[in-house]
């Protein structure tokens, strides 16, 4: 960021009169835009394509193929029907609500891509405090869909919406604990930070830290999966029982921010756990040297490509379950989350703890 | 604090183009009210009773544990980030024992949730 | 204290609800989302069976069965065509109960692909359902070849079927039940063991063996319950005794053991295929007698005799003589009875179907009681209530 801001400033003689501040700034918001418009948006399309793709395969079917060759613009057909597609707002309705649930949906859900790295360059802003900051910003996405399922005046939507605040509450404290663990061993929030006390190996990923971290990891992952409603914990829009849950009532474009919302989570969970666990977008330091001398580009293309795969093996993985498991109940997805995931968590830090203080620590400093 | 700046103008601008799909939804589909239409949807029928009516939430309770332990799990965050550091300079065993007599006291809280039965759903 | 100072919430689940699979309705009071109270409603798809019955003539009432339970169509074709021949007292030609007892199973094992398949879809597993329904494509096929239709078959003739099987069909029906036991596998595998599934379905809409048989429960939802009944042994016909296979029972009454006996009993379906298909006669597929089966095309066409046994067919109608029968089939999901009074006309006095979701759906109220939207649900799934047949 501060080698375009110097660049700029280098180059363009009308820059050089204001703040270099302010030229931040701009640039800031400039990337994050970017970042929504031509990652985020796109992206929660084409996960919406591939998942169908793949869900299809899982099915021994074959899936849409129609729109372009193997169906690949099926998304954007999609897009643009919804966007010709009667905005209907029934009249039972609490309008002021029901219109603004699906922004503060889609607002919270790309507020939090601000903090997915995508390499060590590449981020929109990293933030000291990046971690909580996205654990914060996600849970606007709930206030949106209670809102939702509230507004809706529809009993699905509002037994929907109570269902996925419960769930999404409630899981929020096993991905807190499990972060901790995390936190507990890189030493700060920032995403950056974290990701740099990772290495390029699996060995100096914080998944294979300790025998605890892949206990971390999984109650993390299952707590996103429950806070990102996706199956087996999609309760919240189950089709069979809530018709479609919170989203009931919802057409058009206001509908599609809500799977806009849903795919774009598919991301961020696969990104968060990537950048916690699976060592980020670390390369060997012998890529990286070499990847230098070719120029700064490639080396965050690089980086950027490391970061994906890994995401994208974790969301393949998510499709995978969402088409392989049913779904829980209510009251078995609450138990799961507070008598088993929780205490987990509890123990996971507690136990790196001791683990860090009267095992590890020693064998540690004397190596360092 | 500059880089907050940035947020609160991506929020924005997140809004602004919210805003605009929907507009531009609005302005390209069609606009077609009728009482069937927009009636709520409750499987074909008339819907029953208001749903803004009082129901009993069952997980009230739920809500009130998530703000107690949610704020406990908070607290536990900065301890977490100076503690790396806490063991450099050694005193990791003072920073343990403080720690982790409060998550005992967290536990035993959990432990008397569970006793009560507060997170049945029933 | 809730209840004191709360309203239970009402809810409509139906008529157009995406876990009724049809148009039936249950009003519920919800307690959070606790069924206190249900209320079954029923006749959303009511097409009048019965009393269409009495205006049609013999004949014309096998196409309404298709509609009973469409799930397995060919079996209510059956089921009412035994019924009336028992009051005609014929007998219908050899290879005729073959084919018979052949597309029964056949339409049992679909009813239960169907059964399971959706189950497993209101719980959140679609893909269960797929793999379900390759193997009853191809079973459609095999009926598409066999009458032409798929779905509404209108196959059976009082005194044997329509036509014979098409050629080459013991090679697609094995080819058919191949696919069958990899899909079940596939299935199987997915579910038999799977901690959320078993969660879902184990103790949940649990009922006796005592309440069961007080409803009047036959079939798979019966059997789940411990009961070893099957018309196919408790009162054989169509030499179902001499056929080997076993009735898959259940221990506990709950929604996993019916959909575990309905997987079993596809199994054992397929090994009554395999046996009618080995033991089928040659012969003729339809009676010979002249006042109940049409003569043949040729001889319609080629003479006098034969053009006017047609024309008295299809103009007056078969007459079977004044009495009164009952006779049951073991449909896919339990006892199909058909209750007919004959007057000595051309068409019925009465028919009266016992449709065996009827029972089941009424204990339906009192299995969702105190339990969850999510295990009303799947208790539904489980029932397997047709409304086809439930309404008439």
């Amino acid at each position: 960021m501060e080698k375009i801001v110097s660049y700029l400033v280098g180059h363009c003689e009308k820059l050089q009169h204001l703040p270099e501040d302010f030229i931040y700034l701009a640039l800031q918001v400039v990337a994050g835009l970017l970042v929504l418009m031509l990652f985020v948006a796109p992206f929660a399309g084409i996960i919406s394509f591939v998942e169908r793709r793949i869900a299809a395969r899982v099915m021994d079917r074959v899936g849409p193929n129609r729109v372009g060759p193997q169906g690949i613009f099926q998304w954007l057909a999609d897009g643009v029907k919804s966007l010709l597609k009667e905005d209907i707002i029934p009249a039972q309705a609490d309008s002021v609500l029901f219109r603004l649930a699906p922004y503060l949906v889609f607002v919270g859900m790309f507020a939090a891509f601000v903090v997915v790295p995508f390499s060590s360059g590449l981020i929109v802003a990293d933030l000291n405090i990046g971690i909580f900051y996205l654990i914060a910003v996600t849970s606007i996405v709930v206030v949106g869909i209670m809102m939702s399922g509230w507004a809706s005046n529809n009993k699905y939507s509002l037994l929907g919406g109570m269902r996925s605040a419960a769930q999404i509450v409630s899981y929020e404290i096993p991905a807190g604990l499990s972060i901790l663990a995390v936190v507990i061993l890189s030493g700060s929030l920032s995403i950056q930070s974290i990701i740099k006390a990772q290495g390029a190996y699996p060995w100096q990923w914080f998944l294979f830290q300790n025998p605890l971290m892949p206990i971390a990891f999984i109650s993390l992952f299952i707590a996103s999966l429950a806070e990102g409603n996706r199956t087996p914990f999609d309760i919240p829009e189950a089709e069979s029982e809530l018709v479609s849950g919170y989203s009931t009532e919802y057409s058009g474009m206001r509908f599609v921010f809500f799977y806009f919302e849903e795919w774009a989570n598919l991301y961020l969970i696969a990104a968060v756990s990537t950048a916690l666990f699976l060592g980020g977008w670390n390369l060997p330091s012998a890529v990286v040297s070499w990847a230098q001398t070719k120029g700064d580009v490639l080396l965050h293309l690089l980086q950027f490509l490391t970061f994906f795969i890994k995401a994208m093996v974790m969301v393949f993985i998510i499709i995978q379950l969402r088409w392989t498991l049913p779904r829980v109940r209510v009251d078995q997805l609450m138990a799961l989350c507070w008598k088993y995931l929780t205490p987990i968590g509890f123990v996971v830090s507690l136990g790196w703890q001791l683990g860090w203080l009267y095992f590890l620590r020693e064998c540690l400093w004397s190596v360092m | 604090m500059n880089s907050y700046i940035p947020l609160l103008l991506l929020f924005l601008f997140g809004m602004i183009l919210a805003g605009a799909f929907l507009a531009l939804s609005h302005l390209l589909g069609p606009r077609r009210k009728s009482k069937d239409k927009n009636a709520s949807y409750e499987c074909g029928l008339e819907p029953s009773g208001n749903p803004h009516d009082r129901f009993s939430v069952k997980f009230y309770l739920v809500a009130m544990l998530f703000i107690l332990f949610d704020v406990e799990v908070v607290f536990l965050y900065p301890w977490a980030v100076q503690f790396k550091e806490a063991i450099q300079s050694g005193m990791g065993s003072f920073f343990f024992s403080e720690m982790i007599l409060f998550m005992v006291i967290l536990f035993v809280g959990l432990l008397y949730v569970y006793g009560r039965k507060a997170i049945e759903w029933e | 204290m809730s209840e004191n100072l709360v309203e239970p919430m009402q809810l409509n689940i139906g008529p157009a609800h995406p876990a009724t699979h049809g148009a039936l309705r249950f009003h519920v009071d919800l307690d959070g989302e606790t069924i206190k109270k249900s209320r079954t409603e029923i006749g959303y798809l009511h097409r009048a069976f019965e009393k269409h019955s009495e205006i049609s003539t013999w004949s014309q009432i096998i196409p309404y069965t298709d509609r009973l339970n469409y799930c397995s169509s060919l079996m209510n074709n059956v089921g009412y065509c035994k019924a009336v021949e028992e009051l005609l007292q014929i007998q219908i030609p050899e290879r005729a109960i073959f084919i018979r007892v052949i597309v029964s199973e056949l339409a049992r094992i679909m009813d239960h692909l169907i059964c399971v398949g959706t189950a497993a879809v209101d719980l959140g597993a679609l893909t269960n359902f797929w793999y379900f329904f390759n193997v009853r494509e191809q079973i459609y096929d095999f009926t598409e070849k066999l009458c032409g239709a798929r779905l509404t078959t209108n196959y059976t003739r009082i005194g044997g079927v329509m036509r014979d099987l098409s050629p080459g069909f013991q090679d697609g029906i094995k080819k058919v039940l191949k696919d069958l036991d990899k899909a079940i596998a596939q299935v199987v595998g997915l579910l038999e063991r799977n901690r959320i599934f078993m969660d879902r379905t184990q103790g949940v809409g649990t009922i006796s063996k005592e309440d069961a048989i007080a409803y009047g429960f036959t079939g798979p939802c019966l059997r789940a319950t411990g009961v070893p009944h099957d018309l196919r042994r408790a009162q054989p016909y169509y030499h179902y005794d001499e056929f080997d296979f076993e009735i898959p029972v259940g221990t506990m009454g709950d929604a996993y053991d019916r959909l575990m006996v309905r997987v079993e009993e596809m199994r054992q379906s397929s090994k009554i295929v395999e046996q009618a298909l080995s033991r089928i006669p040659d012969g003729p597929i339809i009676s010979s007698d002249a006042r109940i089966a049409l003569p043949p095309k040729e001889k319609v066409y080629g003479s006098i005799e034969g053009l006017m046994n047609h024309f008295m067919l299809l103009t007056d109608g078969i007459k079977p003589p004044k009495g009164q029968v009952y006779s049951a089939t073991e449909a896919a999901n339990g006892e199909l009875g058909f209750y007919i009074i004959s007057d000595g006309g051309a068409r019925p006095y009465r028919i009266h179907c016992r449709p065996p979701c009827f029972p089941i759906a009424s204990a339906f109220d009192k299995m969702v009681e105190n339990s969850m939207i999510a295990d009303a649900v799947a208790i539904l799934g489980g029932l397997n209530i047709v409304v086809g047949e439930l309404d008439r």
